[in-house]
């Protein structure tokens, strides 16, 4: 965040040629233009986001004549409806993308974790390939493995259970990546070897030493991971059969199928729809500070 | 003893991710490539026991998949969606990210967060949120546009449909690429900047003469992550369908994988066609690190 702020503050160029008011008003609009791209951007992003909450608000007969940017007076209706739809299905939905997601990410955070540290900081016969084997997870379709997990999980009586969404959401190459690029950067070999003087065990030098120093590192994986599951479409829907055990998403999509022949359900599937994101919204924006994406690209260096 | 003990500590560090990774990863790929040399056959009537049975077929499913024009159809149809969402959603990011690193920008914060925000909104729920605004009854773009006395274009004729779903997949994923890109432009020291300002390079020329090789790294990873996602569309077009008939249900491959393996139960069809996805997928992500590395060290030299 302070880099930012120094940026703003740092030329002082800018200054000086709002001071000396010599420039023509063109070179001065040209000025704006950069901003004026952003913000048209930024415009297009959020006309979407604005638009949910608007829409969320109509009741059905106003959905289809105010105009559309304009708040209704059914915020309260709908929802009330949402939550009446079969006996409360939505929140049954959100409930389960809830554990889906909770669970998945942080025991998906903690195997990253620990196989990064691994990864990271022993010298090991085969560490090379373990690590080049676990990445090229990275290039396999996801299609191409859901399908046959499906066939597989259902050998052994596991599929349409939640255990057939939440086991294949664990092991994720992307997270190892982060894990093992994190790890190299945050622990200093010499705590490593002064800890190891005071205790023989190898599990109490990482439990005391590497977590804590990893901790906002497996924040990340688990931000990353909780975004890729929630979102996660395909697997659910290959894996469930049974509308109680769907996640929001296939929820919401089985809602939209019916409701596109009655258009008296378009208002509970934007209520939905507005509602499915304010979670991963306000995480979003409560923990910005996390979203180290230079960790993405740190990689390349090395 | 203890030295053995710590020699296999990392050993058991990594076990389990390795038994995770064969479970969920090596045994369903290599149980799809068994699956793609097998065929149920019938013999008799059907019935009784032994009368269905599955025999090895050879490569007798890879060449009626590839010569099923469904699976060609639709391998084009992705190949044109990818052909408008790659250029598009990488080029925007690039001058987003750009954009946000020039100092010469106003509400940089707002921007930065707004553009990153549809990357926290579901692809399934930012298709439905484009759904309706494609939809004519409650689109607020086509109402603006009817207010205005403007033409309303129809977003989800057989043609438009590409811009339109396209649309999605840049709104959904410019946000994400933009923030990768500029935080590798923050990794990079401002001196070199002042340098080149000092020998009176503008904010343009900064950002196509120096800032933009020194992206080249970046600008090649994400345009790998993107070329691989974009071959997978799957939930995009399932999710749109119910709002138009102008999506079949082979619309993109990965969607006839689905059908062939979950509503024609054809398991064996469905396991050589993803193979030859997956292949496909391997083939143009490589091919394409080798065009863009050569050319990289080309520049170079």
């Amino acid at each position: 965040m302070t880099t930012t702020v120094d940026a703003t503050r740092r030329p002082g160029r800018l200054r000086l040629q709002g001071v000396s008011q010599r420039q023509p008003p063109a070179s001065q609009r040209w000025r704006l233009l950069p901003t004026l791209v952003l913000v048209a951007g930024a415009l297009y992003c959020l006309l979407p986001v604005i638009w949910v909450p608007m829409a969320a608000t109509k009741t059905g007969a106003e959905l289809f004549t105010t105009f559309t940017l304009a708040p209704g007076h059914g915020l309260i209706g709908n929802l009330r409806e949402l939550s009446a739809y079969r006996g409360g299905q939505f929140w049954r939905w959100m409930l389960n993308s809830a554990v889906y997601t909770g669970f998945g990410a942080a025991l998906s955070a903690m195997l990253s974790a620990v196989t990064g540290y691994a990864l990271a900081k022993y010298r090991f016969r085969g560490r090379k390939l373990v690590f080049n084997l676990l990445i090229a997870g990275v290039l396999v379709p996801q299609i191409t493995l859901a399908v046959p997990q499906y066939l597989l999980l259902a050998k052994v009586g596991l599929a349409g259970s939640y255990w057939s969404v939440l086991l294949p959401s664990i092991f994720s190459p992307y997270g190892i990546y982060l894990a093992r690029i994190y790890a190299t950067a945050a622990i200093p070999d010499e705590m490593l070897e002064a800890a190891r003087l005071d205790t023989a065990s190898e599990l109490r030098v990482f439990r005391s030493v590497a977590i804590p120093l990893m901790l906002p590192g497996m924040v990340t994986v688990f931000l990353v991971q909780f975004v890729a599951i929630w979102n996660n479409f395909l697997l659910p829907f290959i894996m469930l059969s049974d509308d109680d055990r769907f996640p929001i998403t296939v929820g919401l999509y089985t809602l939209l199928s019916q409701g596109a022949s009655q258009p008296a359900l378009y208002t509970l599937v934007i209520t939905g729809a507005l509602l499915s994101t304010v979670p991963l919204v306000a995480l979003f924006l409560s923990l910005q500070r996390y979203w180290r994406l230079d960790l993405i690209t740190g990689g390349l260096k090395g | 003893m203890t030295r053995l003990r710590t020699r296999a500590v990392p050993y058991m560090m990594v076990l389990p991710a390795i038994v995770m990774f064969t479970l969920f990863l090596l045994l369903p790929i290599a149980y799809t490539v068994y699956l793609s040399v097998r065929r149920l056959r019938v013999s008799g009537l059907g019935f009784g026991g032994g009368a269905r049975r599955e025999v090895g077929v050879g490569f007798a499913n890879y060449s009626a998949s590839l010569s099923d024009p469904e699976l060609w159809h639709g391998a084009l149809r992705v190949l044109l969606y990818g052909s408008i969402v790659l250029p598009v959603m990488l080029g925007l990011a690039l001058v987003f990210a750009l954009l946000l690193d020039s100092s010469v920008i106003r509400l940089r914060r707002f921007s930065r967060i707004a553009i990153f925000l549809p990357y926290a909104v579901p692809g399934v729920i930012a298709t439905l949120l484009w759904g309706f605004m494609y939809l004519p009854s409650v689109s607020p773009i086509l109402n603006v546009m009817q207010r205005l006395h403007l033409p309303q274009p129809d977003f989800l004729t057989p043609v438009a449909i590409f811009p339109s779903l396209a649309n999605i997949a840049v709104w959904g994923g410019v946000g994400f690429n933009m923030l990768v890109l500029y935080t590798a432009l923050r990794a990079v020291p401002r001196e070199l900047y002042d340098a080149a300002r000092v020998d009176g390079c503008s904010e343009l020329q900064l950002a196509l003469r120096v800032k933009i090789p020194l992206l080249l790294p970046a600008i090649i990873l994400v345009s790998v992550f993107s070329i691989i996602a974009t071959l997978q569309v799957f939930s995009e077009p399932t999710t749109l369908r119910p709002l138009t008939n102008t999506i079949l249900s082979t619309w993109s491959p990965l969607m006839k994988v689905y059908r062939d393996a979950l509503i024609q139960n054809d398991i064996y069809s469905a396991a050589a066609t993803s193979v030859i996805i997956a292949a496909a997928a391997l083939l143009l992500s490589f091919g394409f690190l080798r065009v863009v590395q050569r050319r990289a060290f080309g520049e170079m030299s």
